[in-house]
């Protein structure tokens, strides 16, 4: 092989490789970590194709036997994951409508401009900045209650579109604060208004603040758990995926291989999205630390 | 821009200054001002509504007695805290929530360090594949990975023990059944679901450490554990406080895990606050609302001290940060 070769280039690349031996060995190790890592899923992929039985008499080979996609048709249809799929689809993309326009436009106002009680809202928003969901949940359905929107996704949406997500603000207010002041000054002069600045300028120069904002937002309504579940305790059609998953568990709990095909069709939109956009998600959660 | 601006004097003086209002141009001010009160308004309302109202709202909840939404809401004072105080259960979800918290964030800090630094080396081959595969339990939904852990670690037929049968261990493990063992699995599970993110907080960090620094240090021949020790670790010291407490508040959301892992069980071991709270306002046959308000009134003076500590590490991380620099 390479070491028959007496060429000094060769050498020298030979000696390269023996440098690198430590990093392919970290390498190796990180492979392993990263399968046990993955498991977990490969393990929902494969009992998704499995038969009910075949999940249940164990074991721990990942092939199944035979494919059963059946599972996924169950899964979907009768267990109600086409329905569950749709609500949280829906509920998603209100909430990161109203989370990105009522952040953006408070950011813009609180990062540029200096008014009477501006520095006391600032205050307020960074006094929440960690509001966990059991403090706040009792209020928040008696309130949805007494506005009629309990046991209803609008009830969801402006729940979730109304948690604090007051790092969001901050992270608008932080961006907008830095722009230059001759860009507005510019378009003021040529006869635009508060309005037509935002809307025109600003608001086009923080896509990607947008971008992060709305990504996180995504991730974390698609994911949340304990508020869709509160609002739809009478309304079992309202159920979002996360609720959905619980519930099928509570109801059909010998169907594993059902289970694991309503896993399969919740996480993959999501992990797919990831895929996609990752370095919006790896940006915007090391924004935290950075600032 | 300025040479316009020179140019043209009266058209200067019309412009708005953003950020020095101005004494003279009242309406223009006022039309403003305005503005700025409409981009306000959906803000004050919605976080009004369902964060600050909900806020203040607890605290009379928590002083009166009231059994579900639609019955008469009665005033007795202090009595729910009383009640709460003198609850066992109550003491239990808090030593369970701070147990769970000593378990998983000094875990998720200190592995994450270790695998962010390897990670962040130029020479490792094939790095930004690990870091997607490490990060990837971040964006799936906790409450789904609870269900699917609760198949994963079961006893009889779930792969875990059927892996530890190969390797020869007869008795399947009961991990989410035994009151000792099921805190320990949930932490692990919840270690691992949320790594990713403190990994690429710690990512973050160490991008801000000068590669010529470490190569500066390599010339003089420090070793690998002197470089860490003398120059990594004193720049990531702003780090790690803001790491820390970022981490510590995370651990008060573990109700999505807990909840579909275990519901708390067996036995109450893996009753966090937030279960606890959610047992008697819903999950109880007659909602004891008064009550589980002044748990959660409870519970959020607990966070708010961690919140506190949350400002003073900001402060104490950049005072840090200026001395180091």
């Amino acid at each position: 092989m390479i070491a028959t070769h007496p060429a000094p280039r060769r050498a020298s690349s030979l000696r390269d490789l023996f440098r690198r031996v430590p990093w392919w060995g970290t390498v190796l190790l990180l492979t392993l970590l990263a399968l046990l890592w993955i498991y977990p899923f490969v393990w929902m992929v494969s009992a998704s194709l499995k038969s009910s039985t075949e999940v249940f008499s164990g074991g721990v080979s990942l092939w199944p036997e035979v494919f059963v996609w059946e599972n996924y048709a169950r899964a979907w249809d009768d267990a109600g994951f086409g329905r569950y799929m749709l609500n949280t689809v829906i509920v998603t993309v209100a909430t990161v409508v109203i989370v990105v326009v009522r952040c953006a436009l408070c950011g813009y106002v609180l990062g540029r401009y200096r008014f009477p009680g501006s520095r006391l809202i600032v205050g307020i928003l960074v006094a929440t900045l960690f509001v966990p969901t059991g403090y706040t949940i009792i209020p928040i359905v008696k309130l949805s209650m007494e506005l009629g929107v309990l046991n209803s996704l609008t009830g969801m949406i402006l729940a979730l579109g109304g948690a604090a997500n007051v790092s969001f603000i901050l992270i608008y207010a932080g961006y907008f604060r830095q722009l230059p002041k001759e860009l507005e000054e510019a378009a003021i002069m040529d006869g635009a208004g508060f309005l037509r600045v935002f809307w025109t300028i600003m608001l086009p120069l923080s896509m990607p603040v947008t971008a992060t904002v709305a990504l996180l937002t995504f991730l974390a309504t698609w994911n949340a758990f304990f508020l869709p579940l509160v609002f739809s305790f009478s309304r079992p059609e309202l159920r979002t995926l996360s609720v959905g998953m619980q519930a099928f568990v509570g109801e059909n709990a010998t169907d594993w291989s059902g289970m694991a095909a309503a896993g399969v069709i919740s996480i993959v939109p999501i992990v797919a999205l990831f895929l996609f956009l990752q370095r919006y998600f790896v940006e915007g959660i090391a924004g935290a630390v950075k600032s | 821009m300025a040479k316009s601006t020179l140019a043209d004097p009266p058209v200067m003086t019309s412009t708005a200054e953003p950020l020095r209002p101005a004494p003279v141009r009242g309406v223009h001010l006022r039309r403003r001002n305005l503005w700025i009160w409409a981009f306000l308004m959906p803000t004050v309302v919605l976080y009004g509504l369902y964060t600050i109202y909900p806020i203040v709202a607890s605290y009379w909840y928590s002083l009166v007695e009231w059994n579900g939404f639609e019955s008469e809401q009665r005033f007795v004072g202090i009595s729910n805290y009383e009640a709460v105080l003198a609850d066992p259960g109550f003491w239990n979800s808090v030593w369970v929530t701070v147990v769970f918290m000593l378990l998983v964030a000094p875990a998720r800090i200190i592995l994450s360090l270790l695998l962010a630094i390897v990670l962040n080396s130029p020479k490792l081959p094939f790095a930004a594949l690990f870091r997607t595969v490490y990060f990837l339990p971040v964006v799936t939904t906790t409450a789904i990975v609870g269900v699917v852990m609760q198949f994963v670690f079961d006893p009889a037929s779930g792969p875990v023990n059927a892996a530890l049968q190969t390797l020869g261990q007869s008795r399947g493990i009961n991990f989410l059944g035994e009151s000792g063992l099921a805190l320990l699995t949930v932490s692990a599970v919840y270690v691992w679901k949320f790594f990713g993110i403190t990994m690429i907080y710690w990512l973050a960090a160490l991008q801000t450490i000068p590669r010529d620094l470490l190569e500066a240090a390599k010339i003089d021949g420090a070793s690998a554990v002197q470089t860490f020790r003398h120059i990594t670790l004193p720049l990531l010291m702003p780090f790690l406080i803001i790491i820390t407490v970022l981490t510590v508040e995370d651990t008060f959301r573990a109700f999505d895990l807990m909840q579909t892992m275990t519901g708390g069980g067996p036995f109450f071991s893996t009753e966090v606050i937030e279960i606890y709270i959610y047992r008697w306002a819903f999950a109880a046959s007659i909602p004891q609302l008064g009550f589980a308000s002044a748990a959660a009134v409870l519970f959020g003076l607990f966070v708010m001290v961690f919140g506190f500590f949350q400002l003073w590490a900001v402060y104490a991380a950049r005072r840090l940060r200026v001395e180091t620099r």
